[in-house]
């Protein structure tokens, strides 16, 4: 059974129509990647599959009693709420710090425990957020942009545990993306959005070959793939380019 | 027997105690600054100081209100704050620019309150006691309602605390574990609207904001947790209510004022100390 499923889903903001049309699924263990333009309602999907915002037309189902591990893209602290990492672990269910520790040491943060949330470097504030997310024992990981500030080699070992988190524990994960062609290679399916989904497939996985390597550097792992976009219609008021020779222009986005 | 003559002298000196004016004032200004501390973390976390502002100034139409309808002016007030912050909160909801229809919101219900108080006849309202508070004046029943209000603010933020603390974090984290962040929002009107009725006798209309805004922000500095800087802000509010009805008495200042302006001084005495990280 679908951990997720979105019918027919419309998502008005104010007088706009944001989404239209949304058919979505995810199963359970799946990874599916979401690419998006900016403004092409890649955070009101998520909004509305967590029950944010519910839509406008059409039905959002979530499986019963579905824990949902999520990662968000960033929080409302700005120095004004002093927070530890062991705190902030601890919301809004109180876990052992003997729990505690283990998850910072999973993703690679051990011992920051006492550190202010806002004093921690883009890499290890993202790797917080996956701990606390981890806590929950998922069956299914939400991440808004999780790599947004992160250089390629820190992008690069991020997904690397992403997809060990997914091999040990097998939950699903759900990843919006900025990035329109640069993917993680352990996609399943990766869904491009325009206010609609415009078109969806599996990422074809980068070779070895120079001129990829030349593209991702060295010693990325092959944490990246590509998605080439296989549309089979126009847009009137398409802000993004589909030509698979842009594939490198990506980050700009 | 003797046990009962000195519980019987006890709760007599008690009753006397509360027949001093001063201490009443004292009570009055410790339970407005128990239940500031905490509700002034989130209005400074959430950036609500113009939302506290629109419902601290509606309650001056209450008070109009209560005075024309004959009906007890705690109760007034607590319902036209609760009205002003339910609108308000309805109309964040809604998206629309907050800050231009909150300040249209806030002057316009202080406005209509005062010409509304001018329109009583046969009732000599002294205003000030309202716009700046009239905390030597407490009464028993007041100081009843102060800490009846306080402690249920402070009852409400503590069985809410976690879920409020995470929806004010993040709120598709909160809808991610489970919180209805609608609710928790809701929570933290209705705590609004209660502090602003305990503490407009205390310091007014006007400066309630002060009390919910500068405990909370002096006590940012110093404090690692949320839970740790909340517990400060009562302190600082609580030092400040003693303090600055100290000062009311020795120099002769209003009081409302002059407990506002000794938490500011606290504030800036706070950011000489280094933050602590």
């Amino acid at each position: 059974m679908s951990l997720i499923t979105a019918e027919n889903m419309s998502v008005r903001f104010g007088g706009d129509t944001v989404l239209r049309d949304v058919d979505f699924t995810i199963e359970p263990g799946e990874i599916v990647t979401v690419v998006g333009p900016n403004g092409s309602g890649k955070s009101t999907l998520l909004r509305a599959l967590l029950g944010v915002r519910p839509p406008s037309a059409g039905h959002v189902r979530r499986l019963p009693g579905l824990t949902i591990g999520y990662m968000p893209q960033r929080l409302t602290l700005d120095g004004r709420m002093p927070l530890t990492v062991r705190r902030f672990l601890s919301l809004p269910v109180r876990r052992a710090p003997r729990d505690v520790a283990g998850a910072l040491e999973r993703v690679g943060v051990p011992g920051v425990e006492e550190q202010q949330m806002d004093a921690l470097s883009g890499g290890q504030f993202q790797r917080v957020l996956l701990a606390r997310a981890l806590l929950a024992h998922p069956q299914i990981l939400i991440m808004d942009e999780p790599t947004q500030g992160l250089d390629q080699p820190g992008t690069a070992a991020f997904y690397r545990l992403i997809e060990e988190v997914r091999q040990e524990t097998g939950c699903a994960i759900l990843m919006v993306s900025h990035d329109l062609h640069v993917v993680m290679s352990a996609s399943d399916r990766v869904i491009c959005l325009n206010g609609h989904v415009c078109c969806q497939g599996t990422p074809t996985v980068v070779s070895n070959a120079p001129e990829y390597r030349a593209l991702f550097g060295l010693g990325t792992g092959g944490a990246f793939a590509l998605y080439q976009h296989a549309h089979d219609h126009a847009h009137d008021n398409c802000d993004h380019d589909h030509g698979e020779d842009h594939a490198g222009q990506g980050h700009a986005g | 027997m003797t046990i009962a003559i000195m519980i019987t002298a006890k709760i007599t000196r008690g009753r006397a105690m509360l027949d001093d004016f001063l201490t009443r004032a004292a009570l009055a200004g410790l339970g407005v600054a128990l239940a500031a501390g905490p509700l002034g973390c989130f209005v400074v976390w959430r950036r609500m100081a113009y939302f506290g502002e629109a419902t601290s100034h509606a309650a001056i139409l209450g008070v109009a209100l209560a005075l024309a309808f004959s009906v007890n002016i705690f109760v007034g007030t607590l319902v036209v704050a609760l009205l002003m912050a339910l609108t308000v909160s309805a109309l964040a909801g809604r998206g629309l620019a907050m800050d231009t229809t909150l300040g249209v919101l806030a002057h316009a219900a202080l406005a209509f309150g005062l010409v509304g108080v001018s329109f009583l006849q046969g009732v000599r309202v002294d205003l000030t006691a309202y716009l700046f508070g009239d905390i030597l004046a407490v009464s028993r029943s007041d100081l009843g309602f102060i800490w009846g209000g306080a402690l249920a603010v402070l009852a409400l933020l503590a069985w809410r605390w976690s879920a409020l603390l995470t929806s004010t974090l993040n709120e598709e984290l909160a809808h991610a574990s489970g919180i209805d962040t609608g609710r928790e929002r809701m929570v933290l009107t209705l705590a609004l609207a209660l502090v602003v009725a305990v503490a407009i006798k205390v310091v007014g209309a006007l400066l309630i904001v002060a009390m919910l805004i500068i405990p909370a922000a002096a006590a940012r500095g110093p404090s690692r947790t949320p839970e740790g800087m909340a517990v400060l802000a009562v302190v600082v509010g609580a030092v400040s209510a003693l303090g600055g009805l100290w000062a009311s008495l020795s120099y002769d200042t209003p009081a409302g004022p002059s407990i506002v302006a000794v938490s500011a001084l606290i504030f800036a005495g706070m950011l000489v100390l280094p933050r602590r990280s």
